[in-house]
């Protein structure tokens, strides 16, 4: 099936599978690889984007639900090559390590910080209880989402 | 010191990180890439009667199909540490089949694989492999699966017997129990844990015909080792003409240490097709086929004296290994962790009996903290159970029986009943500053206010000990270790004065390309930015023994010291050199050399440039800078602290909630503090996991019931408080650095520390035990059980 989309600012137009699931066809179609699959059960966050200023997880929608969306994936949040207050904010408080899970989280607390632009500790944990981090034990992760709502 | 080392420098990594620009193995495609699905079994334990792939091969974009027929003149994967009986007989090791033909031996073995033009066909064509199983009963539990008539994983093997093994004085432990004025027991069992990096495996194999040349992209934690042990033990091949790459990779905690069959398969398989082959573990697949940790099933007893001394510590484990051995399984219920149960004690005689099993289980290998966690639980537990026994404050107890400090230098280390000699250790410090940092007296006054409420707080402790470093190879040599677990570094000095560093340490989170950076950009006087950090590549490094043990800085970080001392030596004599000096005449600081007493300088730019441009150099004198050294370590590193758990339970729910946490570490000398404190954390976080949440768990029939993130439950968010954590510094004396590592001190601290205060939370409602984890319905019970 033909579906097209917007990614990043730049229209995509692709004949998928009608099995295909978004994160594949951003990952293999479009060859996005910043958004990460880390389960098959829609429980670790590490594929979340953002679709119509949703986040999402992306394994757990068609490529074909997404005909006509405006999508951002890690690869599109910063501009003009500065980095995004979150992506700062997740390097200045060392709220990563291996990296996997990071785009998915970052991604997850884009859409915190749109909703609730001064997040208590409670409400960032609250917020990012849907993806998995196996490295940091979220501490430096809740500092970092403050650091950038702090310089947002 | 210079001025970036003690530095929380921000991490080099984090760009790409953070931007989406990592390249972890799934990300890598290349021209004609196929993809690989495997069969697996959905039986513990069936034998094969046959399998059907005729439809498979005829599907949609199928390349090929191969079964155990295609592998039976390859022997499979062969364990790396050779643990013999008690007897001197040696160790039962059935080879992990690639594919297996005769009999599968637990969910999840691998029985065929389709290999297809893309991954939804792979997929849609494994569906129709027919495989036909006999049935066979099923031992999942190494205490059941030793009992006469139990059911036998490997036909050949009797009793399904790994080896048995002991260390200790025995007699010695007997009088020490017999005679003891006070006798704590328990009953432990360390629950089976899934180490779930959140990267799955992934591996592609690329064989070029035109070069008669393999190429493996693997999500490793070791690839020279992987290399090393694939050409020479399982295919054959000449590792000249194998190169194995492992660059970002998504996390590991010791489950990607280990040689998978899966990497020899593509390899292989690429070879017979002409193409490239990628596999990438689903989630469930991780689940029954990354090597799983813990699982010890131990009878513990510690004698005291009447002045709550310990006398004797004795303890008898069955340690599950699985259906067949993984690289490091076997070091790890012995080596790693018999020899650790002196802990941070006195302790004058120490016996361990242990029985290594085969169960129709996912294999069993080192999970961060490996063995050490288990060691540190039994102690720890023993401690607190035997305070509130003999009714002394569970700090005061540990007190009355710690080591006296010791540096290593003025005093020598400490000779454990154990088999090791640690290298230097101030247990008592570590102690006073967890309770000061914690307000003990304060917060046993708001446990009794509390109490008076009817809500039921607890504090819990954890002295831990861990020997890390890994390993001086003629110790582990001795010990049966196949391999030796030295460590290289090769410096490469630029013309232009930019340095590469090629480390055989592997960096999968752990912060190498910032950390290696400060210490290299210190040594030689120039900006980090100069320095490239690069690991992952067995093309671009002389050798490496990879990370884990949390060996990286102690072992990896020494072998770059030694080349830094070589670069330096050599710069000195070129400076010399070009300044018309005494190589004695020169200091070097501030990347630069300088005749002493004058002006007169050359920088490391100008020498590097001059190496590169030898136009008068001197006959005898080499141009280039490049140095090479092997780092073997001279002991173990044995980092140490106390932790401290609050908790509350809610009585009517069961529902234990952890309120604080305070974790005191010793790692040595620390290079980056941030990196340290993000790792101690990490690390608390898994051990909580373990306590609170985490259990791998079979059924009577061998299937794997917590085999998704739905049923294996893990720490996320809002399950954890801030991890406070701060470090005391007593330096090794053995290494370059003084460091001692620093990534599996929370883990192995954490666990007991928080289960010691659970009980001591339910202790008025006659709660003595608790088996991990914690769950609700679990501590619930017990409290019914203990008040009825």
């Amino acid at each position: 099936m033909q579906v097209t989309m917007t990614v990043n600012g730049a229209s995509f137009t692709s004949d998928v599978e009608s099995r295909t699931l978004l994160v594949q066809h951003l990952r293999d179609n479009l060859n996005l690889t910043g958004t990460h699959v880390g389960c098959d059960t829609s429980s670790c966050g590490a594929c979340t984007i953002v679709v119509n200023g949703e986040a999402v997880k992306s394994c757990t929608l068609l490529a074909v639900q997404c005909n006509g969306a405006e999508i951002t994936t890690i690869e599109g949040l910063a501009s003009n090559n500065a980095l995004h207050p979150i992506q700062e904010g997740f390097r200045e408080k060392h709220g990563l390590q291996c990296g996997f899970c990071t785009p998915g989280m970052i991604m997850a607390s884009w859409q915190l910080l749109e909703r609730n632009p001064n997040p208590s500790d409670g409400e960032i944990r609250h917020a990012l209880e849907g993806n998995f981090c196996r490295c940091t034990g979220y501490d430096n992760i809740v500092k970092a989402v403050q650091w950038a709502a702090q310089n947002s | 010191m210079g001025k970036l080392i003690g530095e929380s420098v921000k991490r080099v990594e984090d760009r790409r990180f953070t931007t989406g620009t990592g390249q972890y193995t799934d990300d890598i495609v290349l021209p004609r890439m196929t993809h690989a699905h495997i069969v697996r079994s959905h039986l513990a334990h069936a034998r094969i009667r046959s399998v059907n792939t005729a439809a498979a091969k005829s599907a949609d974009g199928v390349v090929t199909v191969l079964t155990g027929e295609d592998f039976k003149d390859i022997g499979g994967v062969p364990c790396g540490w050779q643990v013999d009986f008690k007897d001197g007989t040696t160790m039962h090791e059935p080879k992990h089949p690639i594919l297996v033909a005769d009999k599968v031996r637990h969910v999840g073995d691998a029985v065929a694989v389709v290999i297809a033009e893309t991954k939804g066909q792979a997929r849609d064509a494994a569906e129709l492999v027919e495989v036909d199983y006999e049935e066979l009963p099923v031992v999942t539990d190494a205490t059941e699966a030793l009992k006469a008539g139990a059911p036998q994983v490997h036909d050949d093997l009797p009793n399904n017997m790994v080896f048995d093994w002991e260390l200790g004085d025995q007699g010695a432990t007997d009088t020490g129990i017999a005679n003891a004025h006070h006798v704590t027991k328990l009953e432990i069992r360390n629950q089976r844990l899934v180490p779930n990096a959140i990267e799955p495996r992934s591996y592609i194999g690329d064989y070029d015909a035109a070069r008669d040349f393999y190429t493996l992209y693997t999500s490793s934690q070791n690839p020279h080792v992987i290399r090393l042990l694939m050409c020479a033990f399982v295919l054959e091949l000449p590792e000249h003409k194998v190169r194995v790459v492992s660059r970002d990779v998504g996390g590991g905690f010791g489950s990607k240490i280990y040689h998978y069959t899966e990497e020899a398969l593509v390899i292989w398989a690429s070879k017979q097709i002409g193409r490239p082959i990628k596999w990438t573990a689903e989630r469930s697949e991780s689940f029954v086929t990354d090597a799983h940790g813990r699982d010890h099933n131990t009878t513990a007893e510690m004698g005291f004296d009447d002045a709550g001394k310990i006398t004797a510590l004795r303890v008898r484990t069955d340690a599950n290994l699985g259906a067949y051995l993984s690289t490091f399984s076997t070091c790890i219920p012995t080596y790693l962790h018999g020899t650790l149960l002196q802990g941070q004690y006195t302790t004058p005689a120490i016996h361990i009996s242990l029985n290594a099993v085969f169960t129709n289980t996912t294999a069993v290998d080192a999970y961060r903290g490996a063995g050490r966690p288990e060691a540190t639980y039994l102690i720890e537990r023993l401690m607190d159970t035997a305070a509130a026994e003999m009714n002394i404050d569970p700090a005061e107890l540990r007190k009355r029986n710690f080591i006296p400090p010791f540096d290593g230098v003025n005093q020598p280390g400490y000779q454990t009943q154990v088999a090791l000699q640690y290298d230097s250790g101030n247990y008592i410090a570590a102690m006073e500053k967890a309770l000061e940092t914690i307000g003990y007296q304060d917060l046993r006054r708001e446990q009794e206010e509390a109490r008076k409420q009817g809500r039921y707080l607890g504090i819990g402790f954890s002295s831990y000990i861990e020997a890390c470093g890994i390993a001086p190879s003629a110790v582990v040599g001795s010990l049966g270790a196949r391999a030796g677990l030295f460590e290289s570094a090769n410096i490469r000095v630029q013309p232009t004065g930019k340095v590469s560093v090629y480390t055989g340490s592997h960096s999968h989170g752990q912060g190498h390309e910032t950390t290696f950076a400060q210490l290299v950009a210190d040594n030689l006087g120039i900006p980090m930015e100069n320095v490239e950090i690069v690991h992952g590549d067995t093309e671009q490094i002389p050798f490496g023994m990879g990370t884990y043990g949390s060996r990286s800085l102690a072992v990896g970080g020494s072998a770059i010291s030694r080349s830094l001392d070589k670069v330096k030596e050599k710069g000195a004599k070129i400076a010399a050199h070009l300044l018309e000096a005494s190589v004695d005449d020169l200091d070097f600081a501030d990347g630069k050399w300088t005749v002493r007493g004058t002006d007169k300088s050359k920088a490391f730019d100008e020498v590097s440039l001059a190496a590169y441009v030898p136009h008068n150099f001197p006959e005898g004198m080499e141009p280039g800078i490049e140095f090479n050294s092997f780092y073997d370590p001279a002991n173990f590193t044995y980092p140490f602290g106390t932790h401290i758990a609050v908790v509350e339970v809610d009585p009517d729910t069961g529902t234990v909630t952890l309120q604080r946490f305070v974790a005191v570490d010793d790692v040595g000398n620390i290079i980056n503090p941030m990196i340290v404190d993000g790792q101690i954390q990490g690390g608390v976080a898994q051990g909580v996991g373990q306590a609170l949440l985490e259990s791998a768990n079979y059924d009577e029939s061998g299937q794997f019931s917590t085999g998704t993130y739905m049923d294996y439950a893990m720490p996320r968010a809002d399950d954890l408080p801030s991890i406070e954590v701060s470090q005391n510094v007593t330096p090794c004396p053995h290494n370059p650095l003084g460091v001692k590592g620093c990534g599996e001190a929370g883990t192995i601290g954490a666990t007991p520390a928080v289960v010691n205060a659970a009980i001591d939370a339910l202790r008025p409602l006659g709660v003595t035990d608790l088996e991990m984890p914690l769950s609700p319905p679990r501590v619930w019970s017990a409290i019914q059980q203990a008040s009825a």
